[in-house]
C-alpha cells in the first residue's frame, strides 16, 4: 500500500489522501488550437512510470502536495 | 458431468504467416470475440491474434464476471442489453459450457439520494426495454435472506433496484468458447508474443512489430487491457484513459448457498456466490492511476467490513484469494470504439470495471465495422471522437464505481 510522507502530518496512509490528478500537459506535437484544447481537458498521458501529480491530504492537515510517484510500482519517489 | 473438470478444449494451434488482413492485439474477451465474430459473421479468417502472455492472462480473467444491462443512459443500455442477450444464447451458439447463471442482481440503496437515482436509472431501463424495477426492504429480503436490513445499524437499508437479467459466467470459459470458434474457423492465435511496436507507412498503420519479426496486417485493432496508452502512442494516437487497478477477492465456500449478485450503491461493494460455493467481493478501483498489479490488505480489510455490515454470515468466512486487475478507465466511464484516426488502426478501449459483460456486442460491432469499414448504429456513439465533439457519454453512476 501507498505510504505518503506528508510534509506538515508525516507518513500517512494513502487513504487519508484524495487524488487530486496529474499535471495536465498538451504535447507538442498537437498544433491545432481546438485540438489542444480536447487534449488538456480530456486526454491523459496516463504515464507508466515516474509521474508528478497532486494529492489534496483530506483527514491531515488539508494541504495539496505535489507528489512525485512511479505508476509502475506504486511508490512515492519526492515530495515537493 | 463434474462442472470443475475443465470441458475438453479444442484449440488449435498455428504456425504464425508474415502477413494477415487482420491482426488484433491482446487475446482476451474482446480480441477473440472480434476475430470469432469476423470468422463466423463475416467470413475473414485470415485473423491473427497476438497475446503478450497466454489467453485470457489479463482483466479477462480478473474480473468479477458480472453480466447485466442496468445502465444510466440509452445508448448503454442498447447496447450492453444486446451484450445479454449474447451471452444468453453464446451456450448454444458455440457448444462450450460457460456457467451462465441469470441470478439476478439487487443494487441497495441507503440513502434518499440513492434511490433517486436507482428510481431514475429504473424508469430509463424500462423505457429502454430493460427490466429493472424497485424494490422494498421487504422484497430484497425474500430476495436475500441472509442480508441485514439494518446494515449493522449503520448503512440501514431503504430501498433499491432489482434487475433480473443479472447473471455470471465463467469467465474462463467464455475467452475459451470465443478462441475454439475461432481457431476452428482458421484464426491463428498467437501467445507469448509481445508486440513492440507498429509498422507505420507514412501516417498509416500496416502492422505490428514483435520479437519474432514485423507482422503485417491490412487492418490492426488493439484490445489491450491495462496498457493500451503504450500501443496507441506507438501510432501517435492520444486517449482519455486512465489505469486504475481494481482489487477482489474470494472467501472459502459458504454451504448455504447465495442467491442473486448483492450490491450497494453507497458502500461501493458487490457480492456474489461462485459456482464453487466462494464468496467473491470487489469494491471501486483506487484513486490513483497505477500500473502495478499489487494488492492491498487495506482493500480486503475495508471492502470485507463493508460487506459484513449488510451480510453478517461473512464474518465467519475466511479470505483464500485476492487479486488485481488494471482497468483503462475512460473519462467519461464509457468505452471506446472505432476508429482512431489513423488509417489501419482502430481501438477497443474504455473498458474500465465493464469489459466482461460488453465482451459478445463488443466484439460483434468490432467485427462488423472492420468488415464493412462503416461504424454500426450500436456502437457509434461510444467512438473516439465523441470526445472532441464535446458527447461524453457520461455514465458513472452505472459502473458500480465511485
Amino acid at each position: 500500500m501507498l505510504i505518503i510522507p506528508c510534509p506538515n502530518c508525516g507518513p500517512r496512509s494513502v487513504e487519508e489522501y484524495r487524488f487530486g490528478g496529474e499535471f495536465p500537459t498538451v504535447p507538442d506535437s498537437v498544433t491545432d488550437p481546438d485540438q489542444r484544447n480536447v487534449d488538456y481537458v480530456w486526454f491523459y498521458d496516463n504515464v507508466d512510470g515516474p509521474t508528478r501529480e497532486r494529492w489534496f491530504h483530506d483527514a491531515g492537515c488539508r494541504r495539496w502536495l505535489t507528489l512525485h510517484r512511479d505508476t509502475a510500482t506504486d511508490t512515492v519517489l519526492d515530495i515537493d | 458431468m463434474n462442472e470443475f473438470v475443465e470441458t475438453l478444449l479444442d484449440l488449435q494451434w498455428h504456425e504464425p504467416r508474415s502477413t494477415y488482413d487482420v491482426v488484433i492485439i491482446g487475446a482476451g474477451g474482446h480480441g477473440l470475440s472480434t476475430a470469432y465474430h469476423l470468422a463466423t459473421r463475416h467470413g475473414i479468417t485470415n485473423v491473427a491474434v497476438v497475446e503478450a502472455n497466454y489467453i485470457g492472462s489479463g482483466n479477462s480473467g480478473r474480473n468479477t464476471t458480472i453480466i447485466r444491462s442496468n445502465y444510466g443512459i440509452p445508448e448503454s443500455i442498447r447496447f450492453y442489453q444486446h451484450s445479454v442477450d449474447l451471452y444468453n444464447g453464446l451456450e448454444d451458439e458455440t457448444g462450450c459450457k460457460i456457467m451462465h447463471d441469470a441470478k439476478g442482481l439487487m443494487w441497495m440503496t441507503h440513502t434518499e439520494n440513492g434511490m433517486r437515482a436507482e428510481r431514475s436509472r429504473a424508469l430509463l431501463n424500462q423505457a429502454c426495454g430493460v427490466d429493472t424495477v424497485m424494490i422494498t426492504p421487504e422484497e430484497a429480503k425474500k430476495l436475500c435472506p441472509q442480508l441485514d436490513l439494518s446494515g449493522g445499524g449503520r448503512y440501514p437499508v431503504i430501498g433499491g433496484s432489482y434487475h433480473p437479467g443479472g447473471a455470471t459466467a465463467r469467465h474462463d470459459r467464455v475467452v475459451w468458447a470465443y478462441a475454439q470458434g475461432a481457431m476452428r474457423r482458421g484464426v491463428h492465435v498467437l501467445q507469448n508474443t509481445l508486440v513492440t511496436g507498429l509498422l507505420r507507412d507514412g501516417d498509416r498503420v500496416t502492422g505490428v512489430m514483435t520479437p519474432n519479426g514485423p507482422i503485417s496486417a491490412g487492418m490492426v485493432m488493439s484490445a489491450v487491457g491495462g496498457r493500451v496508452t503504450t500501443i496507441a502512442e506507438f501510432a501517435g494516437v492520444r486517449l482519455p484513459v486512465r489505469t486504475h487497478p481494481l482489487q477482489a477477492f474470494v472467501t472459502n465456500g459458504y454451504a448455504q448457498g447465495f442467491g442473486p449478485i448483492f450490491s450497494s450503491t453507497e458502500l461501493l461493494t458487490y457480492v456474489s456466490q461462485t459456482a464453487r460455493g466462494q464468496m467473491l467481493m470487489g469494491a471501486e478501483f483506487e484513486s490513483q492511476p497505477t500500473h502495478s498489479t499489487q494488492s492491498s490488505f487495506e482493500m480486503m480489510r475495508s471492502v470485507s467490513a463493508k460487506v459484513a455490515y449488510m451480510l453478517p454470515f461473512v464474518r465467519e468466512l475466511r479470505i483464500l484469494r485476492q487479486w488485481t486487475g488494471i482497468c483503462d478507465v475512460s473519462a467519461d466511464f464509457s468505452p471506446i470504439m472505432g476508429p482512431t484516426g489513423v488509417d489501419g488502426f482502430c481501438i477497443t478501449t474504455g473498458w474500465g470495471t465493464w469489459g466482461f459483460k460488453g465482451i459478445p456486442a463488443g466484439g460483434e460491432q468490432m467485427a462488423r465495422y472492420i468488415a464493412t469499414g462503416r461504424m454500426p448504429e450500436l456502437i457509434a456513439p461510444f467512438a473516439l471522437s465523441r470526445f472532441a465533439a464535446d458527447h461524453a457519454m457520461a455514465d458513472q453512476g452505472s459502473t458500480g464505481t465511485r
